[in-house]
């Protein structure tokens, strides 16, 4: 009695201990954080941290810290998808690969979840945290406070999941968790629960993200900044928030009643008792396909910034650019049932969603056009941001051309859940959201640290991603019209594994890709001096941001500047109007730091935790101290303070003496040289 | 002197102007929450409309459904939100104590509502027809629990509203609070005019 209390399922027998692999990666994660946690002590940056980041309400610092998140996750993401491919390479025959198969279960599922939850989810909300309020000229978002409350969401279920790995295991029910395999009949052990919790909370985050970065950008543009003069970065993330915002409370919706049916034994998607199985699929995928647009639009965004800038033309067909968009996001609402026109809709429903895919193709064309256009007879420089973009339209065509073979019912019934499904929409996905976001990375990166990233590593490490995509997904395609089904972890037909020995190799390539990235920034921090931005404008762009100094001001803008056309700043360039601030400066509201963002954090993992072993009272103790954090927020009335003007003077004569030294000329030839 | 005083107005109108902003963002940004919590409970009416005819064998609709009973449990909710904005007026009179008496009027018709659903389903439970007994109890009392849920969140963040009144009597940060509050209370009386049309008359007649 006394034990179920505090442990509720909880036993010793909870950690694998028995499984090398697993413990192996315990061991190296517990030993890295630990060395990260020792050489912070050392160098005594605990305060720093604590004053600076950890509570800080500063979006820029929030964006770096979503970055850093991506970051970390991606490599776990990776580290499943290379144990993938080496265990279904030697999985033919008499081969058993290396995986048994309850752990490879549980690998597909958490790589797929990772991967989208927990990579490519922050690593847009960190480039759009850190960018979106720079380009609309706002000090801050609207709600700053609620900015570090969502932050923290996402990385206690970010550490929920990596908790998982060493105590309990994760879900073997694949990262879209289908009933009846996700029920508590199947899967009676803590691995959905685990599935179930991060995304919850997690998806709570992200929700209330939607929230404040729509009333940011609808509320708080720079005077003059009308619709239609809107970045077309911050117009992408402005849709991609109304997704947001009509779609995860929808997986909210679909993961509690999972949750009740775990929990306290309801019928919801249960095989008997009134349960509709069906109904998961629907529900899921009307959160999950928008999910697929909420994760593409933002890089969409980012090429919209990176081509101009680079082929030193404007955009070609902004206003199309921005309808399109809108058209994407309307589209992606009708096109759930492409997930399974297998279940047996009938001809006429699936013949709708079938033609409903299908149409999406046309705005997204528009927008591969307007790139296109775009570049033609620029004068192109071909930067590691402008690589990521070009192997992006090329590799996307490709994708989407799949997608619409896909999107036709007679043919999905052949591929449907074959390996060609899963190069389809990693096609889609690696080029179209993660090649978008390195693209920002390396574009934003001088604006966010004031140092350039080195342009050798970064060419590397795409050409390397590159080559490395085509030959780990290519063969894919070929496996899936030989009829070789996904999440297979062993097989009997000696034809495919060639095929798979050449994914693997492509998965070495990619890895080595992602190697060339960490020495990048580590080469990049070294080389820092020689690389740093002294201008504030470093590629010669045309949008507010670049109208800063790197990194800017925590206040953003000394004076919010007034804008009259569409590329603010290219406009200011060319007209000759100063864009810099000049004295006399007036006071400033700034909000003060907040510890509450970190406490409710915790108290959330420890929340999901103890949901996720049964321990009921420590989660009802969680649960009111999030309550009671946040009536003492609602009661604070110190939460904001005015910087003098002085401080202000002070603060724009040192960032203004900096970038004094090199005003003259286009730094971006420097880059070109690399 | 003179500069000083035009820096000092110019502060206070920059504190003014900042603090009047963050109030309607706020205002703007509860609303835009209401609706993520219509699309919420949008997807649970869904699940209802699926799952309603599936008894399992178990009591139907027209079995466990007293029209009279809830009645009277919707009166009080409705009432509530009456006797709510008569609250509202009052804190725009800027009279405090009555603006706390008016919430405590609306907090007990709310207690009154919470404490009739807990005992319908209190009833059901013990009768055997718990959530667990067939897909359309589970919807049914998962429909109707979200929106108590939401009622208790309510009572409890009313509860704190009236020891902030008590405290810090009608300040910019209050009234915007209480304005939110309010919203938040007739929404939820919205959406139980859905769910006693579309679960409890529609299931009986």
């Amino acid at each position: 009695m006394f034990q179920s209390v505090l442990f509720g399922k909880l036993t010793i027998e909870s950690i694998p201990y028995e499984n090398p692999i697993i413990m192996g990666a315990v061991g190296a994660s517990a030993i890295l954080t630990l060395m990260l946690l020792g050489w912070v002590t050392q160098r005594g940056q605990w305060g720093y941290l604590w004053r600076e980041w950890l509570t800080s309400v500063d979006h820029k610092r929030i964006g770096v810290m979503y970055l850093i998140l991506a970051g970390v996750m991606m490599l776990r993401g990776f580290a499943d998808a290379i144990m993938m491919r080496i265990h279904q390479a030697y999985a033919e025959g008499a081969g058993h690969g290396f995986l048994p198969p309850e752990h490879y279960d549980q690998i597909f599922s958490a790589h797929g979840t990772i991967m989208i939850i927990f990579v490519a989810m922050p690593f847009f909300i960190g480039l759009m945290n850190y960018i979106v309020p720079l380009q609309i000229g706002a000090r801050d978002v609207a709600f700053p406070f609620l900015n570090s409350v969502s932050f923290w969401l996402t990385a206690a279920s970010a550490a929920l999941v990596m908790v998982s790995l060493a105590i309990g295991d994760f879900s073997q029910a694949g990262w879209s968790g289908y009933p009846p395999l996700s029920e508590l009949k199947f899967s009676p052990g803590p691995g959905v629960d685990y599935w179930i919790w991060s995304l919850q909370l997690g998806g709570i985050g992200t929700l209330l993200t939607g929230i404040n970065f729509f009333v940011t950008i609808l509320r708080m543009r720079a005077p003059g900044m009308s619709y239609m003069k809107l970045p077309v970065f911050t117009w992408t993330i402005l849709v991609t928030t109304v997704l947001i915002m009509m779609s995860f409370p929808v997986l909210t919706v679909t993961l509690a009643l999972l949750t009740l049916d775990r929990y306290l034994d309801m019928h919801f998607f249960t095989t008997g008792m009134g349960g509709n199985q069906m109904m998961f699929a629907n529900l899921f995928w009307i959160w999950g396909h928008p999910e697929v647009y909420i994760v593409i639009l933002p890089a969409f965004g980012i090429f919209s910034e990176v081509v101009p800038t680079f082929s030193r033309k404007k955009l070609f067909g902004y206003a199309s650019m921005v309808y399109a968009s809108i058209a994407i996001a309307l589209l992606s609402f009708v096109v759930w049932l492409h997930h399974f026109f297998t279940m047996g809709a009938g001809a006429d429903v699936n013949a709708f969603f079938g033609i409903a895919t299908m149409v999406i193709a046309v705005p997204t064309g528009v927008k591969v056009f307007n790139w296109l256009f775009t570049m033609y007879r620029g004068r192109i420089e071909f930067t590691t941001p402008m690589l990521w973009s070009i192997g992006f339209i090329i590799t996307f065509a490709v994708g989407g051309m799949t997608g619409v073979l896909l999107s036709v019912p007679g043919a999905d019934f052949l591929l449907h859940n074959s390996e060609f499904l899963v190069a389809h929409f990693h096609n889609m996905l690696i080029p179209g959201a993660l090649f978008g976001y390195l693209a920002g990375f390396s574009f934003w990166f001088p604006k966010m640290f004031g140092f350039r990233l080195d342009e050798k590593w970064g060419k590397r490490a795409f050409w390397s991603w590159l080559v490395g995509f085509y030959v780990a997904f290519m063969p894919l395609y070929a496996l899936g019209f030989m009829g070789m089904p996904r999440r297979l972890v062993h097989y009997d037909n000696p034809i495919w594994q060639p095929y798979l020995l050449v994914a693997l190799f492509g998965t070495f390539l990619i890895a080595y890709g992602i190697f060339c990235q960490i020495t990048q920034i580590v080469v990049s921090v070294r080389n820092r001096e020689a690389l740093r931005d002294k201008t504030g404008d470093v590629w010669n762009s045309h949008s507010l941001e670049w109208s800063l100094p790197s990194p800017p001001p925590f206040y953003n803008f000394a004076k919010i500047p007034h804008v009259d056309t569409l590329d603010a700043f290219a406009h200011m360039k060319e007209m000759g109007i100063p864009h810099r601030a000049q004295a006399p400066y007036a006071p400033i509201h700034m909000p003060r730091n907040s510890s509450l963002g970190v406490i409710i954090g915790a108290f959330t993992f420890n929340f999901g935790f103890a949901m996720v072993w049964h321990i009921w009272l420590p989660a009802a103790a969680s649960l009111l101290a999030i309550i009671i954090a946040i009536v003492a927020r609602a009661s604070d009335e110190d939460v904001d303070y005015m910087l003098s003007a002085e401080e202000v003077a002070r603060i724009e004569k040192n960032g203004a003496s900096a970038s004094a030294h090199n005003s003259a000329g286009s730094s971006s030839d420097l880059i070109t040289q690399g | 002197m003179n500069t000083m005083s035009a820096t000092i107005a110019h502060d206070h109108h920059d504190h003014h102007d900042h603090a009047e902003e963050a109030k309607e963002n706020a205002l703007f940004g509860f609303w835009i929450y209401l609706m993520t919590d219509c699309i919420l409970f949008a997807s649970l009416f869904a699940t209802y409309a699926v799952l309603d005819h599936n008894y399992a064998g178990g009591p139907t609709s027209k079995d466990i459904f007293d029209l009279k009973y809830v009645f009277v449990e919707t009166m009080f909710l409705l009432i509530s939100s009456f006797t709510n904005g008569f609250a509202m007026i009052s804190m725009h009179r800027a009279d405090n104590s009555r603006t706390i008496k008016w919430l405590m009027l609306t907090a007990l018709f709310g207690l009154g509502f919470i404490g009739m659903e807990v005992n319908e389903f209190t009833h059901l439970v013990l009768e055997g027809s718990g959530p667990g007994r067939s897909g359309f109890l589970s919807a049914f009392f998962t429909l109707v629990g979200t929106h108590g849920l939401h009622v208790t969140t309510g009572l409890v963040w009313m509860s704190v509203m009236m020891l902030q009144l008590h405290f810090k009597g009608i300040t910019p940060r209050t009234s915007s609070r209480l304005l939110r509050l309010s919203l938040f209370w007739h929404f939820l009386d919205v959406v139980w005019v859905g769910v006693f049309t579309v679960v409890y008359l529609m299931g009986v007649l």
